[in-house]
């Protein structure tokens, strides 16, 4: 609130070539600020209900007595006897020892798809991990429903999220200045960033909301058509678990550019909505 | 300036305060608030009312499960819980391939009354080839033949108080020093006048077998496994859900799981 004071109070500082500009609206860092904290508590308790059955497969069921599998993390024994953990992908079986299928103290370790560090609770508790995750899902389906209408409304979503035909002709400069580390700060999203807000926004989240819904026997009587769209409740259930990996890999790359592009300004202008920006120059609208 | 800095001063040290936050993430740093009883876990589980209720104004009372085709049952059905029982009275019973087992329905009624499994067969039937989904995360396609449960609650007239339909059964769970616990279940008669909910006594055309609740489970499509008791040895229309084991509605539901399993 004081920086907005500072702002109407003096002119904006002209000697470096900066200026202050308003860059995320009010609905904008509060819906950030929900989805981070519940994405938090999600992906931790929804690695606990992984872990209550740490397998994968594709299509209605999971085959017992039949190869469907995709995914599954276990201890197995080897031939020499020694026990370790092994994560399976597609048929090819990687010794994950310490992390996936096995994890924990050499002398008691536990048996587990992924291990403590990486659940809530740090112990296998299936019923708490599902009253965490259910209550956080409610709040991150609700924060989505409220960005969406409130993006649609102002506009954000078609200037600022949805990548223009001239961003993607633009998109292979844009990776090249990634590669370079050279930044724009002008306070506008590049290509490659509507880009990947765009596929968190308005491709994961309604994936990840869509397919937790699949999973519910009761809403498969209300919405049997998610099933057909998703190809069966263990398709949506390994698809789930994908759109989490993918945001996992969204929250480390976009951590390593709020780090790369000036973490306190990018911080700053998503908690008070105002962003030290480059002043427009021909160099860059050019 | 100087005005600024003092800001970014003071937003650096928030930021700080919470970036250090996120190193405690993960292990034990939020146990003490998620065990047993703690009142955080209590408010983190009321959403599951929300869900209830959200699910109960979403899905019609009638609304059915999809059902499929004879080609979908690829394995036998998954057993899990209790597979094989040894209490006495349920030996007794299976030494007679449960000629001599009779359904005790009563409670809240008008007429209590109790079914042989002959009289239960001799009944307008039902068969289903729907999903089994486990609150694991696995799922199972099997056939499942029975009475719908509807047919036996207009036997015995529910009385109006009723609000719930209980499950007592022959299985007990073993929780180590607290001994061994009888398995129970409950649903609310929306769910128990559901037309896919079913006393079944056959399973993928043959006589349902011991480790899938012979001689009777319940079917409740619309939501999880732990829901659908199995080795049932009688049903008691009840108006709450607190005189039942710890009184949350459930054994798993004593244990910490919802109530309401439809998600």
């Amino acid at each position: 609130m004081t920086i907005m004071d500072d702002i109407e109070s003096r002119p904006a500082p002209q000697n470096d070539e900066k200026t202050i500009i308003y860059r995320h609206r009010i609905a904008t860092r509060i819906t950030h600020w929900i989805w981070a904290i519940t994405l938090f508590f999600l992906l931790l308790s929804g690695l606990q209900i992984f872990n209550a059955h740490p397998q994968l497969y594709i299509g209605n069921q999971s085959g017992f007595e039949f190869e469907n599998s995709v995914l599954s993390m276990r201890a197995m024994q080897a031939a020499d006897g020694t026990v370790g953990g092994y994560t399976t992908v597609l048929g090819h079986s990687f010794d994950t020892t310490g992390v996936f299928g096995m994890s924990g103290p050499a002398g008691n370790p536990s048996y587990r798809g992924f291990p403590a560090w990486a659940t809530l609770p740090s112990y296998q508790d299936l019923a708490t991990g599902r009253v965490i995750h259910f209550f956080f899902a409610w709040l991150f389906s609700a924060a989505f429903l409220v960005w969406f209408a409130s993006s649609l409304i102002s506009g954000h979503l078609t200037r600022d999220i949805l990548p223009s035909v001239a961003d993607i002709r633009s998109l292979p400069r844009s990776i090249v200045d990634h590669l370079r580390f050279r930044f724009h700060h002008d306070g506008r999203y590049n290509g490659l960033q509507k880009l990947a807000y765009a596929g968190v926004l308005l491709v994961i989240f309604p994936l990840i909301i869509a397919t937790g819904l699949t999973m519910s026997p009761g809403m498969n009587a209300a919405w049997p058509w998610l099933l057909d769209i998703f190809g069966g409740r263990q398709t949506a259930r390994t698809i789930h678990f994908l759109c989490m990996a993918a945001l996992v890999a969204f929250f480390v790359i976009h951590i390593l550019m709020v780090i790369a592009a000036g973490p306190l300004n990018e911080m700053r202008s998503i908690i008070t909505g105002w962003y030290r920006a480059d002043k427009k120059n021909e160099e860059h609208s050019a | 300036m100087t005005r600024f800095i003092i800001n970014r001063r003071k937003f650096l040290t928030l930021a700080g305060v919470a970036a250090s936050t996120v190193p405690l993430s993960g292990c034990d740093a939020f146990d003490s608030f998620l065990s047993g009883q703690s009142p955080v876990r209590e408010f983190l589980a009321s959403a599951n009312g929300l869900t209830y209720r959200a699910h109960r104004a979403l899905i019609g009372a009638d609304t059915l499960v999809p059902e499929f085709a004879a080609s979908e049952i690829r394995q036998g059905q998954r057993p899990n819980g209790s597979t094989d029982p040894t209490d006495a009275d349920y030996l007794a019973l299976r030494e007679t391939s449960f000629s001599n087992y009779r359904l005790v329905v009563g409670g809240l009624v008008e007429k209590p009354l109790s079914f042989s499994l002959d009289e239960l067969r001799n009944m307008p039937a039902r068969t289903q080839i729907t999903r089994h989904d486990c609150v694991e995360g696995w799922s199972c396609i099997a056939k499942w033949t029975g009475v719908p449960l509807r047919q036996i609650l207009d036997e015995v007239q529910v009385k109006p108080e009723a609000r719930f339909v209980v499950f007592h059964c022959y299985d007990t769970m073993d929780l180590g020093l607290q001994g061994a616990v009888p398995y129970y279940e409950s649903i609310d008669l929306i769910d128990a006048r559901h037309p896919q909910t079913i006393l079944a006594y056959g399973n993928n055309d043959k006589p349902l077998a011991i480790a899938n609740g012979a001689p009777l489970r319940v079917r409740v499509e619309r939501q999880l496994g732990y829901k659908m008791a199995k080795y049932i040895k009688g049903i008691e229309l009840a108006s709450s859900l607190a005189p039942f084991g710890g009184g949350k509605g459930g054994f798993w539901e004593d244990l910490g799981y919802d109530w309401y399993g439809g998600i």
